[in-house]
């Protein structure tokens, strides 16, 4: 399989703060990476880093053979192949939910407005959202939200997908209906890296699991090695804080 | 109170009302005229043109409009520079509304979460884009009641050309009580005509308010 992300000694720091010391990771066409670790250990910085949110310090951040980061501080095709669900939806207020999901391949694509809103329903049909395309943001609940807010990243058909603790601002109830999404997309074959605090979706999402602590890779292995046989202390300590 | 010297005044009072509109308004253009591009300037840091707006920004807004106006009207013709009260009560309004607009645009398109941007940035959308399609609309939205409340800030300041010899309705009013002290009469067709001139903006403004509000955060 080949190789669609690829982090090379990625640093990040601020200031004399490091926050990502050194990071390798490969990721291959079809892959679903999850990582977790505890709060501040860098692995929302990471996904930021991968898609140029944040500046890096050194290392560098291929995707499809193409360098992202460093950034280039403007607008490039190959940024366009990697797409990013946020925890906080950020879907645009002033746009009912087509618009949202058609703004950018009709502006940043320029593909056909027809083409586009055909591809857009179909894509909202499958997370259930076919009837709100009217709605604006503030009429949607926060699972409806973030459903949009993933085919809005999918619509841009990215090579990859990263997912930023898209459970983390939801009630229970709807944290469901955002993995069953994720769950169909990963069945799909889509690549994706996955940052989240959901074990059991981790489990059952994964190929491979990674633990970061302290801006570094802890440990990384398959969903079953990883929760069953943890060989560092430091990520049987963590995986004990979900279990009472 | 006399109902004659009223119908009297009546035609006089709408001649002067007319010319404080028309005096205002133009003002207000071009405080938009200054303001949206000052705003601009402020929000993307541009060197040295946001430094000047500021300076701008802040001596305009800490000094009075009548201080301004005698800067305008009696101190260009020192300059050689002479203008008509009206042109200078049009500019002088204009400058200290440009004041007060840029700063009302500009917390607008500060109000517009950093995480939009990002968003967008995601999205793989130009610096153009951004500001075009994402920030733009929502800053407007979101200063609509500040933009609102400077317009009707600045109708009242017309009040103060007076003092510069343009017929406004303060001016006019001065006039005929000076000539005639039917100071009853003359006071409360001034309050009047300030009420007929400002309610409708008051009114339309609310419904802009409501609207903008509504496109953004909902009911």
């Amino acid at each position: 399989m080949s190789e669609v992300l690829k982090i090379d000694s990625l640093v990040k720091r601020y200031d004399d703060l490091s926050v990502l010391e050194k990071i390798d990771l490969t990721v291959k066409k079809g892959e679903v990476i999850v990582i977790v670790g505890p709060s501040g250990c860098g692995k929302s910085t990471l996904l930021r880093c991968i898609n140029g949110l944040e500046s890096i310090q050194d290392g560098k951040v291929v995707v499809d053979d193409e360098v992202v980061n460093p950034v280039q501080k403007k607008a490039s095709k190959s940024r366009e192949k990697i797409g990013m669900v946020f925890q906080s939806y950020d879907l645009f207020p002033h746009k009912n939910l087509l618009q949202n999901i058609t703004l950018a391949p009709i502006k940043v694509q320029k593909r056909k407005k027809e083409e586009v809103k055909e591809e857009a329903i179909e894509l909202l049909k499958r997370v259930g959202l076919e009837n709100r395309t009217d709605s604006y943001p503030r009429q949607l609940s926060g699972g409806q939200k973030q459903r949009a807010a993933i085919v809005r990243a999918l619509i841009m058909h990215p090579e990859i997908l990263l997912l930023d603790e898209i459970t983390a601002a939801l009630d229970p109830e709807m944290v469901r209906e955002v993995l069953d999404v994720v769950l169909n997309l990963a069945k799909e074959g889509h690549t994706m890296v996955i940052v989240t605090h959901e074990m059991a979706f981790a489990k059952a999402v994964a190929d491979r699991v990674i633990f970061m602590d302290g801006g570094k890779i802890v440990e990384e292995g398959s969903p079953e090695e990883f929760f069953e046989n943890p060989r560092t202390e430091r990520l049987k300590r963590f995986l004990e804080t979900f279990t009472y | 109170m006399d109902f004659n010297v009223i119908r009297e005044y009546l035609p006089i009072y709408w001649e002067a009302f007319f010319l404080t509109i028309k005096i205002g308004w133009i003002g207000i253009l071009i405080s938009f005229g200054i303001g949206i591009p000052a705003s601009f300037s402020m929000f993307f840091k541009i060197p040295v043109i946001s430094q000047i707006v500021k300076a701008y920004v802040e001596l305009f807004r800490n000094t009075p409009l009548l201080v301004q106006l005698f800067f305008i009207y009696f101190g260009l013709p020192k300059l050689g520079i002479t203008i008509s009260a009206q042109t200078c009560g049009a500019l002088g309004l204009g400058l200290l509304g440009g004041a007060y607009m840029a700063e009302a645009f500009r917390s607008g398109l500060e109000a517009v979460p950093k995480t939009q941007s990002e968003a967008a940035f995601a999205l793989n959308m130009s610096k153009g884009q951004l500001f075009r399609l994402i920030i733009l609309p929502q800053a407007l939205s979101s200063s609509v009641p500040a933009v609102v409340a400077n317009v009707i800030f600045l109708l009242k300041e017309t009040s103060v050309f007076s003092a510069i010899s343009l017929m406004d309705l303060m001016f006019t009013a001065k006039d005929l009580i000076g000539l005639y002290y039917n100071t009853t009469e003359c006071l409360t067709m001034l309050v009047l005509f300030y009420v007929i001139m400002l309610l409708p903006v008051s009114v339309l403004g609310n419904i802009v308010e409501k609207k903008a509000r509504f496109s953004m955060f909902g009911e």
